[in-house]
């Protein structure tokens, strides 16, 4: 198992492609956490301000941004551990060194850590530089010595990882590369914000919502920008990991037993 | 010595959907000899191969590899090495980090990795991406992975494909080299001149069925010269021919004689004094006999080829 793990992080890291993404989400977050600490602390007058945190919880919900303003980013590079292989046809020569179909899926779940934790790290730091500078310079502090802000940061990189995880188990399903990335972007982009929102609006649809991906990943992290209240609008932090787990456990058992059970020609 | 690992397949069927891809084949493969895996396209060479390397379950029957299913060999690759398409490379991966990727699980270092690229004539091209390799490169890519185990069992679908004449030769040397080691070579091609001065025997597979298996003589045999000769004379005919011990047989209109050269038989004729009004050879070459052996007899058309 352990050499199939070497083999699966040495595919991820051999081609550009996971550093050339990653160039863009950094690119994307810094200006995110730099234009929502603008429009948090300058805007402030025009906004209501009966509806606007402050101070620490602020800064908690823009460093919180990384996850639902990110998330696409790990989901597709995970993803191409499975998608590169059929669209290449290199998953002929990756199970003819291991004809394990179990352990070819074991082995790419376990890598999309590293290039999750990688995604994580680059993301979660990039929100940091945009936004801190502008929350210290124009509003009441970066508050980056907070402990409850340090933990957020921590489970910021563990919630980006685990949407690493979830892409590779989306992939083993949807192993058409092209299809896969429109199903993300589709999902991430519109179907889940859309989603959320709407079935938050109203009481009954709202406990529905807690358990939409993006809403689990919240709940880890500790904050949502969605939610007014995080300890109402979002399960505990345990419950959002489990189901973010149990998504992944889902996906990867759909795809070991339907697409990777297949005949590869 | 190596270990001496052949390949049996027996009853192998597949059928995809209404179209049977492959129709009861069983044939051996022996170690220390290269075996041409010859047929048409869509005669279910590749199918095959796929069922033997595990990739492709068998509606019915086995292919075994030294006794042992693909899938129950421990470290199979370190085993059989087999190149089956010349296109599945990651087209952004250098031609050493293809290697590398698949380095670990078969158990070797990247040393290894470096050795075969140069062994192939790779090793000036070891860091350039894929993408930029000739159809003749990627053969030599595929043949670089194939090889990463020291396999005692090498597959290769249509290796000279893309190849240029030299490396058609190198390639050929190399296969001879492995098979006098002990390996265990298999050669798929749908040409059967490409292969014929490499292998020692020939499986010749049509619409899915085994339709010759022997040794590469043992298909000359049936390409011996064919002679036909006929006279005013049919009697005096026969009469020359045993008096010469010749194989002969009764056609329509004369004799054929068989394994004996147009010009033999018009001197004998000439020295005994009879009168010939033809002498003609039609004999059928190797190449006539593949495509005979190959096309079908029985219900042409009616069955739909699968990918080759």
């Amino acid at each position: 198992m352990s050499a199939a793990i070497r083999a699966e992080v040495r595919k991820l890291f051999s081609t550009r492609l996971w550093w050339l993404l990653a160039l863009v989400l950094v690119a994307y977050l810094v200006f995110i956490g730099a234009v929502m600490a603008f429009s948090f602390t300058v805007q402030v007058d025009t906004m209501g301000q009966a509806e606007m945190p402050t101070g620490e919880d602020m800064a908690k919900q823009i460093y919180s941004l990384t996850s639902p303003i990110g998330y696409v980013f790990p989901l597709i590079i995970g993803s191409l551990l499975f998608t590169g292989e059929f669209r290449h046809k290199t998953i002929t020569a990756s199970l003819l060194v291991e004809p394990s179909r179990w352990i070819l899926l074991g082995a790419k779940l376990l890598a999309s850590l590293s290039v999750g934790v990688v995604y994580g790290i680059l993301g979660t730091a990039s929100t940091v530089v945009g936004a801190a500078p502008i929350l210290a310079w124009r509003g009441e502090g970066a508050f980056l010595g907070s402990g409850d802000i340090l933990v957020l940061l921590g489970m910021s990189v563990v919630v980006m990882t685990i949407w690493a995880v979830l892409g590779t188990a989306i992939g083993s399903v949807l192993t058409n590369q092209i299809a896969a990335i429109i199903v993300i972007l589709a999902f991430t982009q519109f179907v889940e914000p859309i989603a959320r929102m709407a079935l938050g609006a109203w009481d009954l649809t709202s406990d529905v919502a807690k358990f939409l991906p993006g809403a689990a990943a919240d709940a880890v992290v500790g904050a949502s920008f969605y939610a007014q209240d995080a300890s109402t609008d979002l399960l505990s932090r345990g419950a959002g990991a489990a189901v973010m787990l149990a998504y992944i456990v889902v996906f990867a058992l759909i795809g070991r037993y339907v697409t990777l059970r297949r005949d590869i020609g | 010595m190596r270990t001496e690992t052949d390949i049996v397949v027996d009853h192998l069927t597949k059928r995809f959907g209404s179209v049977t891809a492959v129709d009861d084949l069983s044939f051996t493969v022996r170690p220390g000899a290269v075996t041409g895996f010859l047929g048409p396209n869509g005669a279910g060479k590749t199918t095959t191969l796929r069922m033997l390397l595990g990739l492709v379950r068998p509606t019915s029957g086995a292919a075994l590899i030294g006794g042992r299913r693909y899938e129950d060999i421990e470290r199979p690759a370190s085993v059989v090495g087999a190149a089956l398409e010349a296109s599945s490379f990651h087209p952004g991966r250098s031609g050493l980090d293809h290697l590398r990727v698949y380095a670990p699980q078969i158990g070797v270092s990247d040393a290894r990795c470096h050795e075969m690229l140069e062994l192939v004539g790779l090793a000036d091209s070891a860091k350039r991406r894929v993408g930029g390799y000739s159809m003749g490169m990627r053969q030599r890519l595929g043949l670089a992975y194939a090889l990463l185990g020291d396999p005692d069992v090498i597959l290769l679908d249509e290796p000279a494909n893309g190849l240029d004449p030299q490396g058609i030769v190198w390639l050929r040397r190399l296969l001879r080299i492995f098979a006098d080691e002990g390996r265990t070579v298999l050669v798929s091609s749908h040409v059967l001149s490409e292969v014929q001065h490499t292998v020692d025997d020939v499986v010749i597979i049509a619409q899915g069925r085994l339709v010759h298996a022997s040794s590469l003589d043992g298909l000359r045999a049936l390409a011996e010269t064919r002679v036909r000769l006929a006279g005013p004379d049919e009697e005096r005919l026969a009469g020359l021919a045993a008096e010469h011990g010749w194989r002969v047989e009764r056609v329509d209109g004369g004799l054929d004689v068989f394994g004996v050269s147009a010009a033999q038989i018009g001197a004998a004729a000439f020295a005994a004094g009879v009168e010939l009004h033809q002498l003609a050879d039609v004999g059928v070459g190797l190449e006539d006999v593949f495509l005979r052996l190959t096309s079908s007899p029985d219900a042409p058309a009616s069955r739909g080829g699968v990918a080759a």
